[in-house]
């Protein structure tokens, strides 16, 4: 496996090049990771990924099972901490080092989306939504009625279930409870919506609601989604990385990538030839 | 091979049938009004009650479970979250180890720790006991029950930006309940049957007394000395009482489902 140095990947997008972060406006890169490395114990799953997240758009990450790119989206949040994991390298969010952020806080602004939905199984599906807010003891009762519906309607699930707001959210089918996940996140209004295969679990009709969703989504927050789909990554991103390894070979344009890769090794994965 | 099944299944009912046929059958004509409400009567003298035991035994259970649950539930978290290393295995073993303790050792420690402290015997010494016979049981069964709810629902919580601790009073503890309620169902059915570690530390008492610093009656050192007693009186009592208790098991029971029972039907899919 050849090693891949940043200077050598084809940036079309000027966003991409290697300036030094304060150089670059705060709306052009949302989340700027610099040679991250992440191990679990004595393995290591990421070899060094330098990326640039710009804002307001949708990032895809593409590449085969176990090339880290679950391990990369879970660094940006630091999940992949409580895990058990490691990390080393940088993570700038908005030009800030996450590390010097309580992830606490840190995970209230980048919120997660995960491969099979999760609703709390005790709580109803305004308690689902309104769990964020709640827990972290703030909002008023109207308040809070109100972030509920508008974070419903966000999700596009506000018409299915406005009438039984009180039942289990785990009532709900599959692609529902996949929405009102993404309704629970967004209520806690974070700026970076990371999405760890989504639609995976999803039959075709709800994976295709999920992608609406997430193309309307972009205008409002910035997106940060791992596909095993290649469809899927071409269809809802704006931009395309690919891993192989715990290494980064190619990042660029999602058109560009998926028509023309400039490495033969990103046009095998696309093509189907590997992976 | 399943009527192999249906039999042990009924060999496993029918005694459970047995006691409450027998405890009923022999201790009906014990069990009236007087029962619950009034004292029991001097040696010699017909009737009477055990009211006394009765609020004794409540009491006691109330005592050990103060004492003993708190130390249980949290011990149970901490062991689930952070239990997977060397003092986690001692812990979990030393628990393990002290369910299989007979319960009269345990009333002998109380006995050293309160009772001769205090200088004498005493409800809060009983409870004391009880909440020691409590935690094993209490505390294994947090823990599995905390391990049981999917790790996926602790990322979301954490996913959320909502602080660990706050996740696990608040997302996992509810989804674990039901379970933990059953463990701790047992710990307190176990502790209210217990007679040995009652025996000298809260003793027992003829007389009304709520006092926690003074001997309390309770109903299984009661069914203890009135089924030795040589008075045909007293044995009815005796029975009356060891159903009353059975009976005080089950009602507790059926509170605690009440209480912890699922708030959507749909759940039980």
């Amino acid at each position: 496996m050849r090693a891949i140095e940043p200077e050598y990947i084809v940036m079309p997008n000027t966003l991409f090049t290697e300036m030094p972060a304060a150089s670059i406006q705060p709306a052009a890169s949302k989340i700027i990771t610099t040679d991250v490395k992440a191990y679990f114990g004595k393995t290591q799953a990421l070899k060094g990924i330098s990326l640039h997240i710009p804002e307001n758009k949708v990032v895809a990450i593409i590449g085969p099972s176990g090339c880290g790119k679950s391990t990369y989206l879970r660094c940006i949040n630091r999940m992949h901490e409580v895990a058990g994991g490691t990390i080393s390298g940088s993570i700038l969010f908005d030009g800030e080092n996450i590390f010097d952020y309580d992830p606490v806080q840190l995970r209230r602004r980048i919120g997660m989306i995960f491969q099979k939905p999760n609703p709390f199984p005790t709580m109803s599906i305004f308690d689902n939504v309104a769990a964020g807010l709640r827990l972290n003891g703030r909002a008023s009762k109207k308040e809070l009625a109100e972030i509920v519906e508008r974070s419903l309607r966000q999700a596009a699930l506000w018409d299915e279930v406005k009438d039984s707001l009180n039942r289990s959210g785990v009532s709900l089918s599959g692609g529902q409870q996949q929405r009102l996940c993404i309704a629970r996140t967004l209520a806690v209004n974070p700026e970076v919506i990371l999405m760890d295969e989504p639609a995976s679990a999803l039959d075709p009709i709800s994976t295709a609601k999920i992608e609406e969703l997430i193309f309307k989504l972009r205008e409002n927050y910035t997106i940060v989604i791992v596909t095993h789909n290649m469809q899927q990554a071409a269809r809802v991103s704006d931009y395309t990385a690919f891993l192989y390894m715990g290494e980064l070979v190619e990042y660029g344009d999602t058109k560009n990538i998926f028509t023309k890769p400039s490495i033969k090794q990103t046009e095998e994965y696309i093509t189907g030839r590997f992976g | 091979m399943s009527s192999l099944c249906i039999l042990s299944v009924l060999v496993a009912v029918v005694p459970l049938f047995l006691v409450i046929y027998y405890t009923l059958s022999q201790g009906i004509g014990a069990l009236n009004l007087d029962f619950f409400i009034k004292m029991p009567k001097p040696v010699g003298e017909s009737g009477g009650g055990m009211a006394n035991a009765l609020v004794g035994t409540a009491i006691l259970i109330g005592l050990g479970s103060i004492i003993g649950l708190p130390v249980s539930i949290l011990a149970g978290i901490y062991l689930a979250e952070n239990g997977d290393n060397t003092f986690g295995a001692i812990v979990r073993f030393f628990a393990d180890v002290l369910s299989g303790i007979p319960s009269i050792v345990v009333g002998v420690v109380a006995y050293m720790l309160v009772v001769l402290p205090m200088k004498g015997f005493s409800a809060i010494a009983g409870g004391v006991a009880l909440g020691i016979l409590m935690i094993p049981t209490a505390t294994r069964t947090t823990e599995e029950m905390i391990r049981l709810v999917p790790h996926s629902l602790r990322e979301a919580a954490l996913a959320l930006g909502i602080p660990q601790w706050k996740t696990m009073l608040r997302i996992v503890l509810p989804v674990a309940l039901k379970g933990i309620t059953t463990g701790i169902l047992l710990a307190i059915a176990r502790a209210a049957g217990e007679t040995a570690p009652l025996l000298f530390t809260a003793l027992g008492n003829r007389f009304w007394s709520t006092e926690i610093n003074h001997p309390i009656a309770s109903l299984t050192v009661f069914i203890y000395d009135y089924a030795k007693a040589p008075f045909e009186d007293w044995n009815r009592q005796a029975w009356a009482a060891a159903f009353v208790l059975i009976l005080l098991i089950v009602i507790v029971n059926v509170i605690f489902r009440f209480a912890t029972r699922d708030r959507y039907e749909s759940n039980r899919t």
